[in-house]
């Protein structure tokens, strides 16, 4: 099996992640966003792994799924915590450390 | 270092320790205090250069005494020291410089008493004291230079000095720029000097030594600036206007300004560079038509002023005018003597101005004077002999120092500046006698109650009156069996002149009776019922008005340079310059403004911040690095 189609993939998950991060306010699509660009990431290090016949890429590759696992956990609570705090999952709602805006 | 430093020293040390006692405490009134210290420094000075002249006296004539302070440059081979010479030049300048100066502090104590700045006063005095002091024994031109600038600086301060009044402040800053216009050809020439000199020592003396190895262009044009500086320093024509201006300040500032110091620091310079003036005679002639002709135009301009200290400021100028003629003619000895004598009876006149504007509450217009031959008349006395002495009527001092001066331009054949010199001591005697016969005859009894008048200020007006009209007989010449004990002691390297006794009589004869006919008309005119001038024809009006020369100077100098600096501040300043940094402002505002924007808090553009700049850097990491 050739790796062409899964660097395809790979690209294509980390380009839809990117532009789901950039373009989409609700804080759900953001959390999906990154974690479909840690899985591109991971499919990408396991394809390399296999290619060069090296285990080590696989072994981190299981780490960072566990690490990804304990990760949502925070990341579910933080979103409580914001919706709690404004009654909105609005990502663009938090926003009190951009620059005031001055007349030139 | 020794006695001869402590001349110029001891003025200046004694100007800061008035200065901060005066700051200590400014309100406090110390006239004892102010009054010893300030009179106590002058007097020691006139004391040691009394003592260097008798130790000059026993000498070989060109002796030169030194005093090194210490080294102020020392690059290399070029050094310039602080040091003080004097020769006998030197000696009599600083004998009669500090000997008048004394006199007119003593004198300056009375006039001023009761004035809220007193202390501030007598150190600038002393100060002024130092400065010419300074600029009179300096051994080397750039000391010379720094005298002369402290000088200039003396003067603003105490034409300045009631700076109460704009008035005053204007003429101070006339008097300090005109000078500043004069000390430009001073520091061109003493630059222009030192590289024609191309290294070989810059002190007088080695000066002299070296001045055959210039050419003689430059050694004109060095001359023609030196004597630019003397212009303005000494009030020649065109450089003069301030001098009548100058009149803003106290009257003693007056009196020590025309007689002691200051105005003869040109004449000085000019018979300090005598070896070099000798090599360019046609500079020199050049120099004795200006002073010719300053001498005639301000006596002209004299005969038709009111204000009392005016005519005495014209009158300066016109003296000042012989003094040029001499040592443009290479009389130096004589210029210098006429510097001595004039400094005596120039100082008495000032003295007795001043305490005529006192006892007159202040009023200088003598028109409103008259009749006080009476009750002063240890005033009118002294005066009468300074007038006399001005005037060149023998046996005062003027007529010996004058008739040598006229005598130099006859014999050396320049008839058109000795005619100018003789009709300007017609003009001189009319001028100054209309003077003296409108303040002190005009009337029977004076027009107010007149104020007193105190000790200080009558005690000098005698010494004065006694050095006006005795001093004259050191200068006499052999014609009149004298052995012109003064030209022989002070041995300048004048050029030599041949005029037999008969000539010298017949010009001396001819001398005193234009005085007497200046005397005799201004008698005729002025001695009763003199009247404020009015104008009846045109020409009258010209002379009242000065030749309107301050409007000339306005519309040619002033207005032309305040409209280029207006058009500078305008537009090269606030359109070009402004705009230019103006534009670099507005587009590091404007940047500063959009990269701000950049910060809008929303964090899902920050995430493509980051995701630009590692894409960013993995580019570069590809292309630089893994060679792609």
């Amino acid at each position: 099996m050739t790796p062409e189609p899964l660097f395809a993939i790979s690209t294509l998950l980390f380009c839809i992640g990117l532009v789901g991060i950039i373009s989409r306010r609700n804080l759900f699509v953001t959390y999906i966003s990154i974690e479909l660009m840690l899985s591109a990431v991971n499919l990408l290090l396991a394809t390399f792994s296999r290619l060069h016949g090296d285990s080590a890429g696989s072994v981190m590759v299981l780490l960072m799924i566990a690490v990804i696992a304990a990760e949502a956990a925070l990341f579910l609570a933080i979103i409580i915590q914001l919706a709690r705090s404004k009654k909105s999952i609005d990502s663009d709602e938090f926003s009190q450390l951009q620059q005031p805006r001055e007349s030139l | 270092m020794n006695l001869l430093s402590f001349i110029v020293l001891i003025p200046f040390f004694s100007a800061l320790v008035l200065g901060l006692i005066y700051l200590s405490d400014t309100k406090k009134d110390r006239f004892t205090l102010y009054t010893s210290i300030g009179i106590l420094a002058p007097t020691l000075s006139m004391i040691l250069s009394i003592m260097l002249w008798i130790s000059m006296l026993d000498q070989d004539s060109d002796t030169i005494f030194y005093s090194k302070l210490f080294s102020w440059v020392e690059l290399g081979d070029f050094h310039i020291s602080v040091a003080f010479m004097a020769d006998r030049l030197t000696t009599v300048m600083v004998t009669f410089i500090t000997f008048v100066g004394t006199l007119i502090h003593i004198y300056a104590a009375g006039y001023m008493r009761g004035d809220e700045s007193y202390g501030k006063f007598f150190s600038y005095f002393n100060l002024f004291m130092g400065s010419m002091l300074l600029l009179i024994l300096a051994s080397n031109p750039i000391i010379m230079f720094v005298g002369w600038e402290l000088v200039g600086l003396s003067s603003y301060l105490l034409i300045g000095f009631y700076h109460k009044d704009s008035a005053n402040i204007k003429a101070a800053n006339k008097a300090f720029i005109l000078n500043r216009v004069g000390d430009f050809g001073f520091v061109m020439a003493l630059s222009i000097l030192f590289l024609a000199l191309e290294g070989s020592g810059y002190s007088f003396v080695s000066i002299e030594a070296n001045i055959h190895t210039i050419s003689t262009p430059t050694l004109s044009l060095i001359g023609i600036l030196l004597f630019v500086g003397a212009m303005g320093k000494s009030a020649q024509i065109p450089l003069y206007v301030w001098l009548p201006d100058a009149m803003a300040g106290p009257t003693p500032v007056s009196a020590l300004i025309h007689a002691a110091t200051m105005v003869t620091a040109g004449v000085y310079m000019v018979a300090r560079f005598a070896f070099l003036y000798n090599e360019i005679p046609h500079v020199g002639e050049f120099i004795a038509i200006v002073g010719a002709i300053s001498a005639l135009f301000a006596a002209i301009i004299a005969t038709y002023q009111d204000d009392i200290k005016k005519i005495l400021a014209y009158s300066t100028m016109s003296q000042l005018g012989y003094m040029f003629v001499a040592v443009g003619l290479g009389a130096y000895s004589s210029g210098i003597f006429h510097v001595f004598t004039h400094a005596f009876f120039k100082a008495l006149l000032f003295m007795g101005a001043g305490a005529v504007i006192i006892a007159m509450h202040h009023e200088q217009n003598i028109f409103k004077m008259g009749g006080l031959k009476n009750s002063l008349r240890l005033v009118y006395v002294t005066m009468f002999i300074a007038t006399l002495a001005i005037s060149g009527i023998p046996p005062f001092a003027g007529f010996f120092s004058k008739d040598a001066i006229l005598a130099a331009a006859f014999a050396s054949e320049h008839y058109f500046i000795w005619g100018i010199g003789t009709l300007t001591a017609f003009l001189t005697a009319l001028y100054m006698f209309r003077m003296l016969f409108i303040v002190f005859y005009n009337g029977t009894q004076p027009r107010v109650k007149l104020s007193p008048i105190s000790k200080f200020m009558d005690r000098p007006l005698i010494i004065l009156a006694f050095g006006s009209a005795t001093l004259g007989l050191l200068g006499l010449g052999e014609a009149y069996g004298g052995s012109n004990i003064f030209g022989s002691f002070i041995s300048l390297p004048d050029r030599t002149l041949h005029i037999s006794h008969s000539s010298e009589y017949l010009l001396a004869i001819l001398n005193t009776s234009m005085g007497v006919l200046g005397m005799w008309l201004a008698y005729r005119l002025f001695a009763t019922n003199a009247t404020m001038p009015t104008v009846k024809v045109a020409w009258q009006r010209i002379v009242i008005n000065k030749f309107y020369i301050d409007e000339l100077y306005e519309l040619l100098f002033v207005k032309p340079l305040r409209s280029l600096s207006l058009f500078f501040e305008r537009f090269i300043d606030r359109v070009g310059f402004d705009g230019i940094l103006y534009i670099s402002t507005y587009s590091y505002r404007y940047a500063g403004a959009k990269f701000a924007q950049l910060q809008n808090g929303k964090v899902r553009y920050y995430a493509l911040y980051s995701m630009v700049g590692i894409a960013l850097v993995s580019l570069f990491l590809l292309i630089f690095i893994g060679g792609i």
